[in-house]
């Protein structure tokens, strides 16, 4: 460790000066409203005996916890045997799942909502068809159900991802020690694997949990408000921002975020188990027999299809004139693509400035707390690395609402609030986005032996051209995928940008598709741009993916 | 617990195009303790796994007393093995690791108390048995993952280099518990390591591997007073090897460096045999009075000071060999340059082939 120098003070400074304007201060005030009475600014907690006198708040309340609890059921009902049958078994398909699966997180959810109506709605494909052969039908999207089904169908991923890597990083040695001691078959997962996953999958239904918990065009555009974050939305909203309950709203969805994080941490407590020890390798793969073979890519495809029906429902709104009260589309045609490429343009223009501005900070900030919290001994600087990464913990709704109430006094030379200029929503994503950016950047890093800094420190170079001509280009890769990752999941975030988007010009890719879906003949030209949207983030995915592997390649050749 | 020997016969096993085992025969006795030793790579993990139903082979069976359990899967051997990485789960505490075994044997709860507290205080951890793994030490861990073996009563006790994983004080500590254990236990046990000196302490007999092919089995003096081949010559302690030639009738062997050594009566050289012998069976004689026996002149090219003794290289023709002379206070050392002799009892000499 070296002594801090002046531009290293200098950017901590600035770092936490921009955190706390843009992070602390909103969320600050959001506590501080919900806490205080209106006027004498005098702590209260009135506003919270209101909330929960209030029958519809304390409804939302339930509503909320129960669809988020069921969805983390359903979504592991689904991950659960895709996770096992690609990491316990020689599946030819392990592939497919691995891309397929992950295909339903590069799309808001919302946009997905709509075509399930078509599809599994009470008069969509699967009920028609269903009413015309067996005579009833099954109310999927009826009220909480819909959320429920679209959510746990769009997040099941964070448990298949988590939950996988979990599985692979079992050492076989743990597995094999219970076969040498005379357990096999389903006593083994139960006993020794899936608890010796368990860290893996908590983290994974914990993160669904508290997605699901904060969304807020979701449930708003199934039409179901008598849920916590649309209540918030509707209030501050329909009200104005100087209504108390939309902020007492937020400190509930904040309060739910930690506790859910931190239930999951608590359970998984002391038991980080390291499990992949040397010489030690993943777990066997079994090979199966023909028959469980069929089984097997069944169940995968049956899974799959349900997975990807959003994504097919989507692509054939987009192409189709008339979809109503009948299973598939009955004409086809190209026009919602013309005109979404005709007066929707901006929204796409839009998109990718703004997604690429808040890439742009997200990476610029992780890569200096990283180094800053590694190769620094400036006090404080771990404090940087928490705040940052407490952004995970506030939703995006609480924080669109906390920059109105900020901002929105501050007027800019022309008489417009700071709040309604389209920068703001750049520095909501920023924030959103910046702990994924902060932990790429964080393990391209650590990655990097500090005695290659010292080699070019004795070859003369100082710091600053260090940190330039050796540090940087070694983080390339991370960086670059840090970047594309914020780039990607800013590009269809919608929650802080819903409350921040004051004019159609101003509007990015997820705002526009919000706004067409809501009407019917919007949804045509709306899938197109969800399409579109699909396509773009999908791109954006593969190039971080190829970058992650190309840096792993990379790096292979120098260690 | 009564002992149970194992055969191995015939065993052939490749991954791909590599041969990991060839043609692998062994008998081990009832009771013995006995080492697989080898460098890494040599197979013998490998042929432990295969014993545990960790691996299969191409070709061959394993019987342990008298049973033939090739075909069987590891959860129905009887096979007790403790693991390199040792592979206590974490989320069980010490008394659910080393219950679990009789748990899948479904024995009654009375009998599994008993037995986990038997084990447990064979090793000597009674105190510890509700701790979690990762609250143990190193040692305390080995000790824990050898109870959980002995637990469940298995047949035969299979060690995966169980001291890799412990520091050096440590390691002299549990080989000598290892065998103490292995002794009141009566059980037979294959330990596998690369440490030459852990299985000349510890193990009865010694199978020494090298790229698949078990190259001599014995007790550790056998192997080292009569190796089989170059391999074994060498890799159990340092040895000295020239090449030569031999004569036409066979009773002379001639070295590259030009001396000339009288072959035993009754042996015969294989093609491409060396001279072997160990370092401290040479003497270092005064270069002007000829001893009895064989003779190589040189001169000191090297010396190391290492205390107890002096190890010289001495350059005879175009060849170094490694003497070591004992060092007694007041012994003046050779120069380097000085001339010397090597004499070679005839009872240290070995002519070993591949």
């Amino acid at each position: 460790m070296r002594h801090a120098s002046t531009g290293q003070v200098a950017a901590a400074a600035l770092i936490a000066a921009f955190l706390f304007l843009f992070l602390v201060l909103p969320v600050a005030t959001v506590m501080y409203v919900a806490f205080t009475e209106k006027g004498t600014g005098a702590f209260t907690l009135v506003n919270f005996a209101d909330f929960f006198r209030t029958e519809l708040f304390v409804r939302s309340l339930w509503n909320s916890v129960y669809v988020s609890a069921m969805s983390v059921v359903w979504a592991s009902a689904l991950a659960l045997p895709l996770a096992v049958i690609t990491t316990r078994f020689a599946f030819r398909g392990a592939a497919l799942v691995q891309t397929l699966g992950f295909l339903p997180l590069i799309m808001p959810p919302f946009v997905g909502a709509v075509a399930m109506q078509l599809l599994f709605g009470r008069n969509g494909s699967v009920n028609l068809l269903l009413d015309d052969w067996l005579g009833f039908k099954i109310p999927f999207m009826e009220g909480l159900n819909g959320v429920i089904f679209v959510q746990s169908l769009h997040y099941f991923p964070f448990i298949l991802i988590n939950l996988s890597a979990a599985l692979r990083n079992i050492d076989r040695a743990m597995e094999e020690a219970a076969q040498n001691l005379g357990s096999s078959g389903f006593r083994l997962f139960r006993r020794i694997v899936f608890p010796l996953a368990m860290p893996g999958y908590l983290a994974g239904a914990s993160l669904v949990f508290v997605k699901v918990f904060d969304d807020l065009a979701t449930p708003l555009l199934l039409n179901v408000k008598d849920m916590l974050a649309p209540q918030a939305y509707l209030r501050v909203t329909s009200i104005g921002i100087a209504d108390p309950m939309g902020y007492v709203i937020s400190v509930v969805l904040i309060v739910a975020s930690v506790a859910a994080m931190w239930l999951s941490a608590l359970a998984t407590r002391g038991r980080d188990y390291a499990t992949t020890q040397r010489g030690g390798g993943g777990l066997a793969r079994r090979n199966l027999s023909r028959g469980e073979n069929v089984l097997a890519w069944t169940a995968v495809a049956l899974i799959l299809l349900l997975v990807l029906s959003p994504h097919i429902g989507l692509l054939l709104l987009s192409v189709a004139t008339i979809w109503s009260f009948a299973p598939l589309p009955d004409d086809y045609t190209l026009t919602h693509y013309a005109r979404v490429f005709g007066e929707s343009s901006v929204y796409i223009k839009n998109t990718l400035v703004y997604a690429s501005l808040a890439g742009a900070i997200d990476v610029t900030i992780g890569t200096a707390i990283a180094y800053l919290v590694l190769r620094t001994n400036l006090i404080g600087r771990r404090w940087l690395d928490w705040t940052a990464m407490a952004a995970l913990a506030i939703p995006g709704l609480v924080l669109g609402i906390g920059y109105l109430r900020c901002f929105y006094g501050v007027q800019l030379p022309g008489g417009q609030p700071l709040a309604t200029l389209w920068i703001m929503i750049v520095l909501a994503l920023a924030i959103r986005r910046l702990p994924y950016a902060l932990r790429a950047c964080h393990a391209a890093l650590q990655q990097i032996s500090v005695a290659l800094e010292e080699a070019a420190e004795n070859l003369g170079a100082d710091k600053a051209r260090t940190l330039r001509r050796i540090v940087v280009p070694l983080m390339a890769g991370g960086i670059l995928a840090g970047f594309v990752t914020s780039f990607s999941t800013a590009a269809v975030e919608l929650s802080a940008t819903l409350m921040l988007v004051q004019s159609n010009s101003d509007a990015p890719l997820a705002y526009g598709l919000y706004v067409f879906m809501q009407s019917a003949s919007g949804r045509g030209p709306g899938a197109a741009l969800g399409v579109i949207a699909v396509l773009l983030v999908a791109a954006c995915t593969l190039a971080a993916h190829l970058l992650a592997e190309r840096n792993q390649r990379m790096k292979g050749d120098v260690s | 617990m009564s002992a149970a020997g194992i055969s191995i016969r015939g065993i052939d096993l490749s991954y791909g195009n590599n041969r990991v085992l060839r043609d692998v025969d062994l008998e081990i006795e009832p009771g013995e303790f006995f080492a697989f030793l080898g460098p890494s790579g040599c197979g013998k993990t490998t042929l432990l796994r295969l014993i545990a139903g960790f691996a299969r082979a191409d070709r061959g069976t394993v019987e342990v007393g008298g049973r033939d359990i090739t075909a069987l899967p590891p959860w129905k051997r009887d096979v007790g093995m403790v693991f390199q990485s040792y592979a206590l789960w974490p989320h069980m505490t010490v008394r659910s690791n080393v219950a679990f075994g009789l748990e899948e044997r479904r024995l009654p709860r009375a009998e599994i108390a008993r037995r986990v507290e038997a084990a447990l205080d064979r090793v000597g951890l009674s105190a510890l048995a509700d701790r979690r793994p990762s609250q143990l030490s190193g040692g305390q861990q080995q000790r824990v993952a050898v109870a959980r073996t002995i637990a469940i009563e298995p047949k035969v006790l299979l060690l995966d280099e169980p001291l890799s994983n412990l520091d050096a004080r440590l390691r002299v500590q549990v080989r000598r518990e290892l065998r103490d254990l292995q002794r009141r236990l009566g059980i037979t046990t294959i330990f596998v390591t690369h440490d030459q000196e852990e299985a000349n302490t510890i193990c009865d007999r010694i199978a020494v591997m090298n790229e698949g092919v078990i190259q001599q089995v014995g007790t550790p003096m056998e192997l080292y007073e009569r190796p089989a081949n170059l391999f074994v010559a060498g890799f159990l302690g340092s040895a000295n090897m020239l090449e030569g030639t031999a004569s036409a009738d066979g009773r002379v062997f001639e070295t590259a460096g030009g001396a000339r050594i009288s072959v035993p009566t009754g042996r015969s050289l294989a093609p491409g045999a060396k001279l072997v012998f160990r370092p401290q069976d040479a003497i270092l004689a005064d270069p002007d009075t000829p001893q009895s026996g064989t003779n190589l002149r040189g001169t000191v090219s090297h010396r190391e000071f290492l205390g107890a003794m002096v190890r010289y290289a001495i350059r005879v023709g175009r060849e170094e060999i490694a003497v070591d002379a004992p060092f007694r206070a007041g012994d003046a050392l050779l120069a380097i340059g000085a001339p010397a002799a090597v004499s070679l009892p005839a009872h240290a000499t070995l002519f070993l082939a591949r």
